[in-house]
This record gives C-alpha cells, sequence and structure tokens, in this order.
C-alpha cells in the first residue's frame, strides 16, 4: 500500500461522481451515489486491513506541494481511521434511506451528499491546518442545502441557524490557526500537536477553537441548532449531521485543543465539566417531554456528546478511549434511531410520537430492530454503547466522583426518555387505525437496519476490534496531556485521604 | 529623462487616450448607430494597452526606473497591477453594455467613449506620484462616472443618482483638495517623492491635517464608512452595465491610490493614519453588512456587499506592511471577479418580456426554472460570503493572514466577526433561488457575451482559482515591492 494514494482516491470518487450527478437524471443518480459510497466503503475497507496496529503513528501520508505554501498533506491515525470508516458505512445507508424518501431534484440531492462525503473524509484526514479548515467549513454549504432544499416545514429557520452558529464559531478557529501559523511557522497539524505554545496565548486559541468545535458538537448552550437541524433535515441528513458531522467537533477536540494546547485544555476543564453536566442532565429532561420522535433524539445525542466532552477533558486513558468509543458507538446508534424515524415517518408523514402506538404488532421486525438500538442508546451490556459509556464512566470517576455521578444521572435519564420513546411508539393499543396499518420492514430498510444492528452488536460484543488502532494513539495523547493533568477527587493523597475538590489548581496548569 | 522616454513609459494612456479621441470623432459624425462598433474598439484599445501594460508587471520595475514626466507618473509593476484589473473590469462593462441598452432603446455612443475616458483617468490615478497627477486622473475618472451614472435619461433613477454621485463627489473631490493643499503647504512639494523626504522627521499637525482629509476624500471614492451613503442609491439607480463598472475599476483605482498615498507618500507615518483606517475599515464591514439585510433590491444588496468588502480590503492597508498590500491586491483581483460574475448574473435576469428583474423577491425559485444561471449566483454570494472551498475565501484568507502576521488580532477577530452578518444576506439570496416555490418571473436570457463572462468569473471563483493563486500572490508580491522599494 505504500505510496498508494488511497486517501485522496476516497476523496475523489465522490467528488467527481458528485459533479457526474448534476448532469444525469434521478434515477442514474440514485445509482451513481450509491455506486460511489460502496466503492469508498470498499476503499474503506482496504484502508483498514492495511492500516498496521502499532505501525507509525501516522500512515498512509501524502504530501504534495499545493499553493501559496498551502500543502494537500493527508494521513491517519488510528482515530482518524476509525471516523473515516464510520463515514463511509454511514454513506450508503443515507444513499439508501434517501432512495424513496427524495422525490424532488433527486441529481442535486445525491451530489451534495456526495460532496458531503468527499468534505467528511477530508476532515479526518487533512494534515495541513488550512487544509482541515478548508474542509470543515466547506461542509457548510452543502448542509445548508440539504436542509434548506429537502428539508421539513421550518426548514429555512433551521438552515439560518444552522449555517450562521457554525460559521460563527469557525471564522474564530481561524483567526487562531493563523496565529498558530505564524507563531509556529508550519501548517503541518503533526509538528502544531507537539509545538509548545506560550501558556497565556494558549488560553486564547483554546478559546477561539473551542468557539467552532462547541457549536459543532454541539455543547450546551450553543446546541440549540441541532434539535431544529435535526427536525428539519430530511432523514439522511439527521442520520450524516448525527453520525458524522457532530464527531467533527470531538475529533477536533482531540487533535487540537488537547494536544495543542494542553495547558489551557487543563486550565478551562471544570468549564468543559460544568457545561457538560449541565448538558447531561438539562438535555435528557428536555428530551424526556419531548413529543417529536426526531427532537428527542437530537436533545438525546446533545447528552451524549456532554459524556463525550467530560472523558475527553477527563484526562485519562479510560477517558480518552471512551470517549472516542461513544463517538463511534453514537454516530451508528442516533443514525440508526434517526433511520427507524425516518421509516415510520415515510409511511405515516408525521413524527408525533402520539400518533403512533401499537405498532409492534403490524411492525414486528421493526420493533426488534428498534429495541436493539433503544438498548444500544441506553447503553446495555452487549451493545455498542455500553462499551463507550462504562469506559468515560471509569475516566470521570478517576477524575471526579461528583462529576462521575452527574454523568451517571444522564445514563439512568436516558434509559427513561428511551424507553418512554419506546414504549409509547412501539408498545401499547393500536388507537390510530393507519399506524396500525403501516406495512412492516421492506427488503431495503431492513438492509439498512440490519447492517447497523450486526455493526452495534460486534462493538458490543468484541470492541477490540475498534479499540485496538486508537490504542496507541490515545497513549500518545495521553503522554501528551500528562504534564497539564487537573487533580481530581478520585486519586488518594499519600495518606489515603481522597483530595478534596476537583478544581484545577494553578499549580496544575503549570 | 526625455520627453519621447515618457511619452513611451505611459503608452497605455496613449493608445487609450487617442482612441477615445477618435472614437469621440466617429461618435460625433456616425451617432447611435456606431455604438456597437465603438463598444469593440474601446475593448481592442484596453486590450492593447493591456498588452503594453503586461511587461512592467513580469519585471518588477519599480522606482527612478518606472518615473516618468519627471516623477509626476510611474509606470512601475503596482501601476501596471492595478491598471491590468481596470482593463479588464472595464471591458467587461462594454462588453455587457449593448444588449442591455439595446433592449431599452437605442445604446447611446457616448457610453464605450466615457469609459475609456474614465479609463485613461484611473490610469493615472493608479500610476500617479505626485499630487496634481492624482487630482487629474480622479476628476477625470469622476466626471466621466457622473454621466455615465445619468446616462439612462429617460430614467428617473438613473437621473437621481447621476446627481447624487455629481453633487457628493463633488464635495468629496473639494475635501480631497483641501488637504492636498494643506499637505502642499506643510511639505512644500506636490511629489509623493519629496512629501516622504520632507515629513521623514515628524509629521506636523498641518500635513496631519492634510492627511486627514486626503484620507477621507479617497474614503468617498472607495465608498467607505461613513462616507458610503451615495453607494446603494447610484448602484441601484445607474444602468446595470454602469454599476458594473462602478463596482469594480472605479474601487481598484481608488483604492491603489490610496494605498499609494498612504503607504508611499506617508509610509513612514503608519502609525498616525493606522487608526484611521482601521475604523474606516472595521465601521464599512459592519455597516455594509448589516446595511444589506433589508434590502429587497439586489443592486442595492451588492452595493452594500460592495462597502463589505472594502472593509476587508482596507484590513489589509490597516496594516501597513508590504504583505497587507500584497493581501490588498489578491483581495482587488478576486473581489473584480466576483462582482462582474454577480452583475452579469444580475444583467442575465429577466422576465419573459426581457425587462430587467431587480427585486430579490422575483428571482424566488430561480434554480427550478434556471438552474445553471441561479447556480452561477449562487457560487457569486458563497463565495462573496467566503465560504471556502470558493475563492473568495482566499481573499479574506491572505487579508486577514497578513492582519494577523503584522499583530492585528483584535482587529481581525472584530472584522471576521463582522463577516458573519454578511453571510445572512447573501445566504438570503441563495435561499430565495433554492429553497422558495418558483415566482415564475424570471426567465434568464442572455447573449453569448453574457454567458462567456459568467463562465470566465465563474471558473475564477471556482476552487479552480486557487491554482491560480500561487501566481496571483507572486504578481501582487511584486506589485507590493514596487510600492515600498523606498522602505
Amino acid at each position: 500500500m505504500n505510496g498508494f494514494p488511497i486517501l485522496s482516491l476516497m476523496m475523489a470518487v465522490p467528488l467527481v461522481l458528485s459533479i457526474v450527478c448534476l448532469f444525469v437524471d434521478g434515477r442514474t443518480a440514485r445509482v451513481l451515489a450509491l455506486a460511489a459510497t460502496l466503492i469508498d466503503f470498499a476503499l474503506g475497507l482496504v484502508l483498514w486491513s492495511h492500516y498496521q496496529v502499532g505501525g507509525a503513528q501516522w500512515q498512509f501520508t501524502e504530501r504534495a506541494p499545493l499553493f501559496a505554501g498551502f500543502q494537500w498533506a493527508l494521513g491517519i491515525d488510528g482515530i482518524a481511521l476509525v471516523l473515516i470508516m464510520l463515514t463511509v458505512f454511514l454513506m450508503p445507508i443515507c444513499i439508501g434511506a434517501s432512495w424513496n424518501s427524495i422525490e424532488k431534484r433527486v441529481p442535486e440531492y445525491m451530489a451534495a451528499f456526495l460532496f458531503m462525503e468527499t468534505l467528511m473524509i477530508g476532515v479526518f484526514t487533512a494534515q495541513d491546518i488550512y487544509l482541515f479548515y478548508i474542509m470543515f467549513e466547506a461542509g457548510l454549504i452543502p448542509m445548508y442545502l440539504i436542509i434548506g432544499v429537502w428539508g421539513g416545514k421550518d426548514r429555512i429557520y433551521a438552515s439560518y441557524k444552522f449555517f450562521l452558529y457554525t460559521l460563527l464559531g469557525s471564522v474564530l478557529m481561524l483567526i487562531a490557526m493563523m496565529w498558530m501559523v505564524n507563531e509556529a511557522g508550519t501548517t503541518d497539524v503533526p509538528t502544531l500537536m507537539a509545538y509548545n505554545f506560550p501558556v497565556a496565548a494558549q488560553k486564547w486559541l483554546w478559546l477561539a477553537f473551542f468557539a467552532s468545535f462547541a457549536v459543532k458538537m454541539p455543547m450546551w448552550p450553543v446546541h440549540t441548532w441541532l434539535p431544529d437541524a435535526h427536525v428539519q433535515a430530511p432523514t439522511a441528513g439527521s442520520v450524516i449531521l448525527a453520525g458524522v458531522l457532530l464527531k467533527m467537533g470531538g475529533y477536533g477536540f482531540i487533535r487540537f485543543s488537547l494536544p495543542m494546547f494542553p495547558e489551557a485544555s487543563a486550565y478551562f476543564a471544570p468549564l468543559i465539566f460544568a457545561l457538560s453536566m449541565v448538558a447531561v442532565v438539562y438535555t435528557s429532561l428536555v428530551a424526556l417531554v419531548q413529543h417529536d420522535m426526531k427532537k428527542l433524539i437530537a436533545y438525546s445525542s446533545v447528552a451524549h456528546m456532554g459524556i463525550v466532552t467530560i472523558g475527553l477533558f477527563a484526562f485519562n486513558r479510560q477517558g480518552l478511549e471512551g470517549s472516542v468509543v461513544v463517538m463511534l458507538s453514537h454516530g451508528l446508534v442516533a443514525g440508526a434511531l434517526f433511520l427507524c424515524v425516518g421509516v415510520i415517518y415515510d409511511r405515516l408523514h408525521t413524527r408525533e410520537i402520539d400518533r403512533y402506538g401499537g405498532i409492534a404488532i403490524n411492525m414486528p421486525q421493526y420493533a426488534v430492530l428498534f429495541m436493539l438500538f433503544t438498548m444500544a442508546s441506553v447503553g446495555l451490556p452487549g451493545t455498542s454503547g455500553f462499551v463507550g459509556e462504562f469506559l468515560s464512566m471509569i475516566g470521570i470517576y478517576q477524575l471526579s466522583s461528583w462529576v462521575a455521578l452527574v454523568s451517571g444521572t444522564g445514563i439512568i435519564l436516558g434509559a427513561a426518555y428511551m424507553l418512554y420513546l419506546y414504549r409509547r411508539v412501539v408498545f401499547g393499543v393500536q388507537k390510530n387505525p393507519d399506524a396500525a396499518a403501516m406495512p412492516d420492514l421492506d427488503l431495503r430498510e431492513l438492509a439498512m437496519l440490519g447492517a447497523m444492528a450486526a455493526v452495534v452488536m460486534w462493538m458490543g460484543v468484541y470492541p477490540e476490534t475498534f479499540i485496538a488502532p486508537i490504542r496507541a494513539d490515545i497513549a500518545t495523547l495521553d503522554a501528551r496531556l500528562a504534564q497539564a493533568k487537573p487533580k481530581g477527587d478520585g486519586q488518594l493523597t499519600a495518606n489515603g485521604f481522597p483530595v478534596q475538590g476537583w478544581t484545577v489548581t494553578a499549580g496544575s496548569a503549570r | 529623462m526625455g520627453w519621447l522616454i515618457s511619452l513611451r513609459m505611459i503608452a497605455a494612456e496613449d493608445i487609450l487616450s487617442l482612441t477615445g479621441l477618435i472614437m469621440l470623432l466617429v461618435a460625433a459624425w456616425g451617432g447611435d448607430k456606431t455604438a456597437r462598433a465603438l463598444t469593440w474598439l474601446g475593448v481592442a484599445a484596453l486590450a492593447t494597452a493591456a498588452w503594453f501594460t503586461v511587461p512592467a508587471l513580469c519585471h518588477d520595475v519599480m522606482g527612478q526606473e518606472a518615473s516618468a514626466f519627471f516623477g509626476q507618473y510611474s509606470a512601475d509593476s503596482f501601476a501596471a497591477y492595478s491598471k491590468l484589473l481596470i482593463y479588464i473590469a472595464a471591458a467587461a462593462s462594454l462588453l455587457v453594455a449593448p444588449s442591455f441598452f439595446e433592449r431599452q432603446g437605442q445604446m447611446r455612443a457616448e457610453y464605450p467613449l466615457l469609459i475609456v475616458f474614465a479609463v485613461v483617468g484611473m490610469g493615472l490615478m493608479v500610476s500617479a506620484t505626485n499630487l496634481l497627477t492624482l487630482y487629474i486622473g480622479l476628476e477625470l475618472n469622476s466626471l466621466a462616472a457622473y454621466v455615465l451614472a445619468a446616462s439612462s435619461r429617460g430614467d428617473n433613477r438613473s437621473a437621481e443618482a447621476g446627481l447624487k454621485y455629481f453633487v457628493l463627489g463633488a464635495l468629496a473631490s473639494g475635501i480631497l483638495l483641501f488637504g492636498m493643499s494643506l499637505t502642499y503647504g506643510f511639505a512644500g512639494t506636490t511629489s509623493f517623492e519629496g512629501i516622504r523626504a520632507v515629513l521623514h522627521g515628524g509629521l506636523s499637525t498641518g500635513a496631519l491635517f492634510g492627511l486627514t482629509f486626503m484620507l477621507a476624500g479617497l474614503a468617498f471614492k472607495v465608498s467607505a464608512v461613513p462616507f458610503h451613503m451615495w453607494t446603494p442609491d447610484v448602484y441601484e439607480g445607474a444602468p446595470t452595465p454602469v454599476t458594473t463598472f462602478f463596482a469594480t475599476a472605479p474601487k481598484v483605482a481608488a483604492l491603489s491610490l490610496t494605498m499609494r498615498v498612504a503607504l508611499f507618500a506617508f509610509g513612514e507615518h503608519v502609525q498616525v493614519w493606522q487608526q484611521i483606517v482601521v475604523f474606516v475599515a472595521v465601521a464599512s464591514i459592519i455597516v455594509g453588512a448589516l446595511g444589506a439585510i433589508g434590502q429587497g433590491n439586489i443592486k442595492r444588496l451588492l452595493a452594500y456587499s460592495s462597502i463589505n468588502n472594502v472593509g476587508f480590503i482596507l484590513i489589509g492597508l490597516a496594516t501597513g506592511t508590504p504583505s497587507g498590500a500584497a493581501a490588498m491586491l489578491v483581495y482587488l483581483a478576486i473581489y473584480v471577479a466576483m462582482s462582474v460574475g454577480g452583475f452579469v448574473a444580475v444583467l442575465m435576469l429577466r422576465d419573459a418580456e426581457g425587462n430587467q428583474i431587480e427585486a430579490i423577491s422575483d428571482i424566488a425559485g430561480l434554480s427550478r426554472t434556471q438552474p445553471l444561471l441561479a447556480g452561477a449566483l449562487a457560487m457569486v454570494m458563497f463565495s462573496l460570503a467566503g465560504i471556502p472551498p470558493l475563492f473568495g475565501f482566499w481573499g479574506k484568507f491572505v487579508v486577514f493572514q497578513a492582519a494577523v502576521a503584522a499583530g492585528m488580532v483584535p482587529i481581525a477577530v472584530i472584522a471576521i466577526v463582522g463577516s458573519v452578518p454578511a453571510a445572512f444576506y447573501y445566504l438570503k439570496v441563495v435561499k430565495v433561488m433554492y429553497f422558495d416555490e418558483p415566482a415564475g418571473k424570471a426567465a434568464g436570457r442572455g447573449d453569448a457575451v453574457h454567458i462567456a463572462l459568467l463562465c470566465l468569473s465563474m471558473v475564477a471563483i471556482s476552487p479552480l482559482g486557487y491554482l491560480a493563486s500561487g501566481w496571483l500572490g507572486g504578481l501582487a508580491k511584486a506589485a507590493a515591492d514596487a510600492l515600498f522599494h523606498a522602505a
């Protein structure tokens, strides 16, 4: 595999076919889009099989001078690898989910999705900081169009909100990047990851990156665009939004904020904990009272992402590893849940929970799969959700038992709102005749949900497949963070008593 | 330095003035039916002038070797760069004109003629190394521009635009002239080189006043806040080809002129004028961004957009560094491409009878009826908003990079946050075209020239533009070096 530009190829295939899609009719566009995403998935499998666990930190690197100091610099580590796999796995499913439900302007729709795929792979592979920015930011255009053109009733408001929130966050990051490049004299991400920026500057830089990633993640209180965007976006748009775009925020924290500004990360860790704890509890409670299924899942996403951010800033290996696994698992599970909503939305054209009920009688296959994903979202052992949340909680507990307690509440509330949702939709009496008349899953839906269910179970039963590639990179990151580790009450003092309080002391931030 | 050598150095202006005079005679005898031929003659003259200008850009000409007419005029790389942009913009405004005016009736022969004379004036502006040359160039350009704004004589809005532009422009010229006289009074010379040498030690209060008044006058010409009031009215009222011209060529000329005055003549006093420029830049960005939100006319919207863009360009000036100047020049080139693309697309928006469409609400659903035109306009909008991967991002990128390198991080942050509300109204146009139900009004139509121009500018602002960014950056750097040769 040495020297073969497989990453560029993975970006080129959807890009080229997205342009082709614009010039063909709807039926051909669907087939082309499916072909492109399947080719990318196959390439992803090749990539994974050639990735050497325990090999060099950066593999499949490509370096070519581009223009005006820019580099076409690509390369992946294990964390990027698993996120790319998530992307290429979800994309064919997104195309499948849009097969019948998108009726107008199909070529443009498929083109926008394929363009998104190029950009998402680009975000996870970019090794040049500006290249990363371009990929990160360019995703706004197709997503704006996807929400705005093919979305629901309030799509325009949602698309504006999505675009402007995200734009405001990322422009500040751009200025920070310029400052960093000016200071360090390179745009190379691995070099910058090892560069020691002055601590005073780190705080500003960290805040600028935080503005971008917190919006993308999204963290409370800048999460309000997400429920709107999710509710209005078409099913596949929600899948990709929850499955991959939110992960860009977490990936940004792992790739940029933590290694580049370790001291500032330690300094601001209490802020992250506070915001995330509010998010976990508050959005879980909000999810509990939703009448709209998509909105409920959107709020649950915010809660899950809260656990991710706490885990990331717990500054230990379990927390970091757990966060990556939660991101992967959430990408699959939230994507699958949005698909489940899409399935019944396609039949009844409503997302109101009250309009359904008792559909386990007429849709038994659907009920089983929906149950599986509900359980995965709750974090039942044997599903992917458990592994990530368990690891994160271990990490968080080491940091502080209080934070762990509050985050644990979120998991309990998660069980409450998910089971409540499931009960209202799937169980109970069939009070609505047209809901009772819905046919069960067809082959296409069964294939999509079945594939996702298989991966969710696989991740739950044998997570080592997914943890092995990231282990070394998490260890590297942990070593980098070791110089700025916040003290927590999970650690014992010399005489055996817990350290009081979990806030970072000035001393630990150097 | 003999006269003949000087005349050869100003070859581009020679050609354009002579062509202009010939065109004047042809127009006088031939009347309006020669308009189309004159248009092509004007384009040919611009191309020839460009051909004479290119060598100066390629060979890093600067300082004494570029000086003509005893220091009155400089044919250096900087002037060459700006002139090429002006010629491109002027040629585009000439090419789009015939089909527009012929729809309204006969095209007038004065139009190409006035554009050519305005271009001569702008050539003098960007080459001026003396306050008098500067003023002559500026007035030649302005007088032609006033008439151009009012050239749709049957349209009240056009007359209003011409009158407004003239009254306010004359006031600004007066302010500029007052500043120049103060500067002359305190420096004892009108030559930029002389001003630079005399003010070497420090800036007296009088000279500072002179500089301030000059900057105020120039801010009017580039339509920077707080001297921007005329812009939306003039852009809306003037016939669209004229607006295309106003939005591009005079902006390039006036900004280049401002650069030469600020960075060369007063180049040793950056900290003195920096705060003025910073204020003007930030205010332009904010007013340009907020003012456009309520606009329902696409030409007014583009007027506010140009105010906003000028703000970003002035951020480059505020740095006072060669890299800032180079960034301005890069931005200007991209801005010209975006504006030409945007206005050509607007020119192609016609209803079923072939009348011009200007209301944004009338282009609802354009993406269904005219997908390619809507796509082009959407690209212009995203590019103006500075969203990568479109080339408009590159302009903002280089300017902010220069600002950050010069240590102006807070200004850069304010400016870039100001670009977010601007994105809102660019998105509004996209929203109307893509998300709304078709209003069934727009039936875009354009002749081959329009389509060719639109395609060219689309290629320039598409991600393909980045392929040229190294080359463009090199040219801009050579031009900026010529400006800073004395430093």
